[in-house]
């Protein structure tokens, strides 16, 4: 999230798409209910179900799953031909203006510099044209034909209402009242806030959905300020803290990069990330980048990470390939190319494509270790449980660890929300039986490695030998230990060139601004620094003072970066410094530095006269409509079909689909075709569980007791399925058999003159737990992911449906 | 608040007697019973402040346990409701963090540390020490064989592709931060977390 | 604050005396469910089953999100789904959060042969005592709103008691306290009155011309009402009557018969007596009334 949670209630039209936030997140929906009853706010659902979210919403329009960017560059069409949007905002503070490179170019669904063969681009044509300065040129008059907002105009052309209703199934009239209500947020003072979730990012065009949406947000002026925003919702507790510590394939801790195999060098490595402003007086804050990387590599490797070793980069995993995905995990592992696996509170059995892969896979896995508080089926993938897990034990030579954890109430520590809060929270009681942290478990993983590693050797061990760990209790370390490395501390007295102490050794870091690239300071994951400081632990503060109850709460918790709550909030703020929306303004300039109710995104002491543009990680200072190099598939989002669609791409037939996302041959061949499977499916959450886990909780097992599908009456009807009657839902991939909820609440829509059918698939069932057994929805969805993420397309993929018969009991 | 457990005990007894009374007609008798209908249920449990553990609003919570954390007493939570003083939830809480209590309580929470030999058809309890050390001991088998300290260019790449780690998604960022020092000092790269799914 | 005590009654099933009612200063507190900003999420079930102590089994999928599929001696708060097509054939999803609506003047109250059994406090709440249930039935009857269910084991009617523990500790009750979106919302009778007046304000200004508050005066008011976005129709909502009452003979057995009967007649004679004069004029269903037979562990034969 860019905002605050209670900031949504700021808000004048609220746009709930790909997502369901009532369902998915009822306490965070309430400033959605605030915003209706304080703020006269009108709420807009698209989805292509009505949802318990379309329940309280003003307009409701059903969208085919797979084809918001249609919708979305249908609504940048209509902003830029009525001619409604905050001029001065997208002037001033987008790259509307900038010029871009001879040779860049879209034709026929593909953009200059397609390579057939790699599936992929080669980007260099997707930039600015630069002057003699290495600037990017700018045409603030927006005449230049080749100025990005021209380029936009012409690129999002095709999108007429007509084609939107012809790709989306939403009816015209109300594809247009709900681009009125956007457009009424155009005004300076008035600000829509996007809410999205999975709805969004699990597609083969995820990340250009989101950054369609984000666009839309640009040219209204809505990012920065009070009641705006893009608003990931998340799903998980700390999944945002998980993200933000780097536990990804390709990732370090706060956003930084695994080096590369061409990447030889720390030279080389840094060489691309000087991050130089594209326009004058910028202020590219990723300049930074080498002072974050050594203090982690000091965090990490302590004395053996010196200059003359290159702050031990060459420890570090190199990256081939774009990373080790799940996707690719699993492809992996069915080509025998793996032995073993470590699943901590992670259930691949349930959560991944195409379920008779992942089995498959994990059985082919010489080891298998699952850290967990609950019985999960991954754990039990090997044993036999029926049609829902036909396995055969006997079959199967993987040996498998079952590890019971502590859970949430039984451990200390802090958590990340998504609007970035890091919360401390403190344990209870002490976990059941001989149940043990995850703390405690790494390290005794680690300890028992580095102790063979030191008595036998083997394959390259000084990180293993030489990684920091200098925790007063070895075998479990304090939470709070562990908080402080991230946070950061001095190393050595650090001196001002007056030669005056300014920071002790050893003392902790009050911010990121401290950091070095010398050596002399550390800090594990740089955007929390300012975390755990010498003032003490701020992920500890309860005090919820909200000032003009503007929905911050600056002293609740911490906030990362360096406690902002509001991100790019500079652009609250007019070119001159003050508030667009004079009504709940942010921060402002008050004649010598920027101040207000949050924490400046900007460097505070900068002048409006200055012209540095507010958004400050960007090297051109300002918000992208043009992504230059940044996407995997171009630098404008463009409509592709879902890998398994039962449309043509009317706007160009040849190419169908995300022409750079990979595909594996094997998951290819297990596309299924809309002549044997012609309806659309699409995966979801019911608010009554959460994943995999509550099935566990006697009270959502009788909230939400058993598996269902959702169909619409006329299919229904068609197939002749009664209320409650019992399906079989089969993509190629596999089957699930289960009671079918014939509603209203899904109706055909007419795509391209034909009618579609959505099917609705709850995730939550599965074999383990007190929730009947079922089916999980994996069995039917596809194994192919985002372009730039790789997030499985668990949102528009094909079924068939027939009716069945009940199993036995 | 007037009940103490103690007093729970006492009332009930009262009210025993009572509804035997009431059967038989005697209506005047009720009052006795009356202070005891409903005892509140969380006088003198211990509060401890955390987090749900579910999605991403992080709704402060409120966990209510048994005892009050003298040195014979073993904690056991018994009720769980939002924090009032959050600025998010306000108190409020879901129908999964309603029944957080169920979560924690599940029958099927994990005990012992169990094992599953190749071929077998079931899981037997083992000891920490067996669980952890047979784990380390197939890692660096598995990492020396099939680390690749150079890549077929003969660059330096100091990976090990052969074993891959998911990270939890509800563990705190302290086990987050300590789990990536680990597996990347291994030098594991199939490694992912729930961000996705 | 103190616990609820017999002088906060105000009234006591089938009782000749006149409870004391010595603390009749208190406020009435109240309950105000608004339709419009109810999302369905079942956090008010959950919390009042955590609360409560309440697990009941796990059911099956029945064609329907209401689950359990109806209220039970474990499932003293339901919400209820509607999809309902508007004159202008727009879906609206209508949820309701079925419960015990403490009438004002309560019916199963005014039913209940065992002394005690059912008391009303002067702040509105009607509570069931179990002790003193001799599991009759009659408040099931006796409920326009058909609430009151009988647990085929130890033979006691159960229903919410808006959390009387709760409140008399100067809490909330625990649906109101848990409901993520404000849809449940609790204070003094009149604040939710007036509260309600400025809901169905702003639903009219968005076009819910037929707005309203749901406070029965059929039953005397309720301490637990809904703002509805068509008040013009509550039947709408799965079934809330459009305008309940209390069985006349009721009324006129709380007034004369009762304790007549009750100083006159064993309890089993009493039951039998009073089930066959009261199936006539009670406007309970034909299905309720099964189902309160087999809950009562009666056979089949006519009443």
């Amino acid at each position: 999230m860019t905002n605050t949670w209670q900031d949504i209630k700021n808000a004048n039209v609220v746009l709930v798409m790909g997502g369901n936030a009532a369902e998915a997140h009822p306490c965070g929906f309430k400033w959605v209910i605030h915003a209706k009853i304080e703020n006269h706010a009108k709420l807009i659902v698209v989805d292509p179900r009505f949802t318990r979210t379309a329940a309280v919403a003003d307009v409701y329009a059903p969208i085919r799953p797979g084809t918001d960017i249609a919708f979305l560059n249908g609504v940048i069409r209509y902003l830029l031909e009525k001619d409604l949007i905050q001029h001065e905002y997208v002037r001033a503070y987008t790259n509307a203006g900038l010029i871009v490179k001879q040779g860049y170019g879209f034709q026929d669904g593909l953009f200059s510099g397609y390579k057939e063969d790699t599936r992929s681009y080669d980007k260099t044509s997707w930039d600015y044209e630069l002057d003699g300065q290495g600037y990017a040129k700018v045409d603030d008059t927006w005449q230049d034909p080749r100025c990005v907002i021209n380029l936009l105009r012409q690129h999002v052309d095709r999108y007429t209402p007509q084609m939107v209703s012809r790709i989306c199934g939403t009816p015209q009239d109300k594809f247009l009242e709900i681009c009125a209500l956007f457009a009424t947020t155009a005004p300076p003072d008035k600000a829509l806030t996007s809410l999205f979730a999975l709805g969004w990012t699990q597609h083969s065009v995820g990340a250009q959905n989101i950054r369609a949406m984000a666009m839309v947000q640009l040219l209204l002026g809505n990012i920065g300020v009070a009641g705006g925003g893009m608003n990931a919702l998340r799903g998980h507790s700390n999944i945002q803290g998980l993200t933000d510590v780097g536990l990804l394939s390709a990732q370090m801790p706060g956003y930084l990069l695994l080096p590369k195999d061409s990447e030889l060098t720390y030279q080389q490595y840094m060489a691309t990330r000087q991050y130089k402003p594209l326009r004058p007086g910028q202020v590219s804050y990723w300049q930074n980048y080498g002072k974050f990387f050594v203090s982690l590599q000091k965090a990490i490797y302590g004395a053996a990470a010196r200059a003359d070793n290159d702050w031990a980069y060459d420890w570090l995993p190199k990256v081939d390939g774009g990373g080790y995905d799940i996707i690719r995990a699993f492809e992996m592992m069915n080509n025998g190319q793996m032995n073993g696996y470590i699943c901590q509170g992670f259930n691949p059995l349930q959560a991944f494509p195409d379920r008779n892969k992942i089995r498959r896979g994990l059985s082919k896995l010489k080891y298998l270790v699952v850290m967990d508080p609950l019985d999960t089926e991954t754990s039990r993938f090997w044993e036999n449980f029926g049609p829902q897990n036909p396995s055969d034990p006997a079959k199967i030579q993987t040996e498998v660890f079952q590890l019971p954890t502590s859970c949430f109430a039984e451990e200390t520590g802090s958590l990340v929300n998504s609007a970035r809060w890091l919360q401390w929270h403190w344990k209870a009681a002490d976990p059941p039986g001989e149940a043990q942290t995850d703390i405690w478990i790494m390290s005794g993983i680690f300890h028992r490695m580095r102790e063979l590693y030191r008595k036998e050797g083997g394959a390259f061990p000084d990180p293993i030998l030489n990684l920091t760990w200098d925790y007063t209790n070895p075998t479990d370390p304090d939470p709070e230990e562990l908080a402080k490395d991230m946070n950061g501390r001095a190393l050595v007295d650090i001196k001002d060139p007056s030669g005056a102490v300014t920071l002790h050794a050893g003392q902790l870091l009050d911010g990121f601004s401290q950091l070095r690239d010398d050596g002399m300071t550390t800090s594990g994951c740089w955007i929390f620094s300012g975390s755990f400081t010498e003032k003490g632990n701020q992920m500890a503060r309860r005090d919820a003072t909200d000032p003009r109850e503007q929905g911050l709460a600056p002293n609740w918790a911490w906030s990362w970066p360096a406690n902002r709550r509001v991100m790019y909030n500079r652009a609250s703020a007019d070119p001159a410094g003050k508030a667009w929306n004079p009504q709940k303004p942010i921060i402002e300039w008050n004649g010598s530095k920027w101040a207000g109710i949050d924490v400046p995104d900007f460097v505070p002491t900068i002048p409006p006269s200055d012209a540095a543009g507010p958004f400050i990680m960007n090297a051109e200072g300002s918000g992208r409509l043009f992504a230059r190099d940044q996407m995997a598939e171009g630098p404008f989002p463009e409509h592709y079909e879902p890998f398994e669609s039962p449309s043509p791409n009317v706007l160009h037939p040849k190419v169908k689909s995300n022409p750079a996302a990979r595909v594996f041959a094997d998951d290819r061949a297990a596309f299924g075709s809309s002549a044997d499977y012609p309806y659309v499916a699409t995966t979801y959450r019911l608010t009554e569980h959460f994943h995999f886990w509550t099935k566990h909780a006697l009270i959502n097992a009788v909230l939400q007791p058993e598996q269902f599908i959702e169909i619409g009456e006329v299919l229904a009807k068609e197939k002749g399925i009664g209320q409650g009657g019992w399906v079989k839902v089969s993509s190629k991939r596999g089957i699930v058999v289960c009671k079918a909820y014939v509603t209203k609440r899904i109706k055909p829509m007419q795509v391209d003159g034909k009618p579609v059918h959505v099917i609705g698939v709850p995730i939550h069932w599965g074999f383990t737990g007190q929730a009947r057994k079922g089916y999980g929805a994996n069995n039917l969805t596809p194994s192919v992911g985002d372009a730039n993420t790789q997030t499985p397309e668990f949102k528009a993929f094909l079924v068939n449906i027939e009716k069945a018969s009940a199993p036995p009991a | 608040m007037t009940l103490s457990r103690r007093g729970f005990i006492q009332i009930t007894g009262a009210g025993l007697a009572a509804s035997s009374l009431g059967a038989l007609g005697f209506a005047a008798a009720g009052p006795a019973l009356a202070d005891s209908m409903r005892p509140f249920k969380l006088t003198h449990t211990t509060e401890t402040r955390n987090t749900c553990t579910y999605c991403s609003v992080a709704c402060g919570i409120l966990i209510y346990s048994l005892g009050d954390r003298s040195l014979n007493a073993t904690s056991n939570i018994m009720h769980i409701e939002g924090d009032p003083d959050h600025p998010v939830n306000r108190g409020t809480l879901c129908p999964k963090g309603a029944a957080l209590l169920d979560i924690v309580h599940a029958p099927t929470r994990l005990k012992v540390p169990k094992y599953r030999a190749p071929g077998s058809n079931e899981f037997k309890p083992v000891s920490w020490d067996f669980a952890l050390g047979r784990i380390a001991a197939l890692m660096k088998q598995d990492r020396d064989a099939n680390f690749i300290a150079k890549n077929a260019a003969g660059t330096t790449v100091n990976r090990w592709l052969s074993t891959g780690m998911l990270a939890a998604s509800a563990s705190s960022s302290e086990t987050a931060y300590l789990t990536w020092k680990v597996a990347r000092s291994f030098g594991m790269l199939v490694f992912d977390n729930q961000a996705r799914v | 604050m103190a616990g609820l005590q017999s002088q906060d009654y105000i009234r006591r099933s089938a009782s000749t005396l006149t409870p004391p009612s010595i603390r009749n200063h208190e406020a009435e507190v109240a309950k105000l469910i608004d339709v419009s900003r109810c999302i369905g999420c079942k956090a008010c079930q959950s919390a009042c089953m955590e609360w409560n102590d309440l697990r009941g089994e796990v059911g099956h999928f029945e064609g329907s999100y209401d689950n359990p599929l109806d209220l039970d001696p474990s499932t003293w708060t339901l919400m209820r789904f509607t999809e309902w097509e508007n004159d202008k054939g727009d879906l609206e999803w209508l949820i309701r959060k079925d419960g015990c609506m403490h009438c004002e003047d309560p019916g199963c109250l005014k039913a209940c042969p065992a002394p005690g059994a059912i008391v009303q406090y002067a702040n509105g709440i009607v509570d069931f005592n179990s002790d003193a249930c001799i599991g009759c039935g009659y408040c099931v009857k006796g409920c326009p709103f058909d609430i009151p269910r009988i647990n085929p084991v130890d033979h006691k009617s159960y229903k919410c008691t808006l959390c009387s523990d709760r409140v008399a500790v100067g809490l909330e009750p625990a649906c109101v306290k848990a409901c993520p979106t404000g849809a449940i919302m609790f204070g003094s009778k009149s604040d939710m009155t007036a509260w309600a007046g400025e809901r169905v304000a702003e639903l009219k200004s968005r076009g819910f011309a037929d707005a309203g508050l749901y406070d029965p005066a059929g039953v005397g008011g309720t301490h637990v009402m809904y703002v509805l976005q068509h008040a013009d129709r509550p039947s709408i909502y799965a079934g809330l009557p459009d305008s309940p009452q209390i069985s006349p003979f009721i009324q006129g057995w709380k007034g004369v018969l009762k304790p007549v009967a009750l100083a006159g007649l064993a309890l089993a004679a009493i039951a039998g007596f009073l089930h066959s004069m009261i199936a006539g004029p009670n406007e309970v269903q034909a299905e309720d009334e099964a189902k309160g037979r087999r809950l009562l562990g009666e056979g089949d034969e006519a009443p």
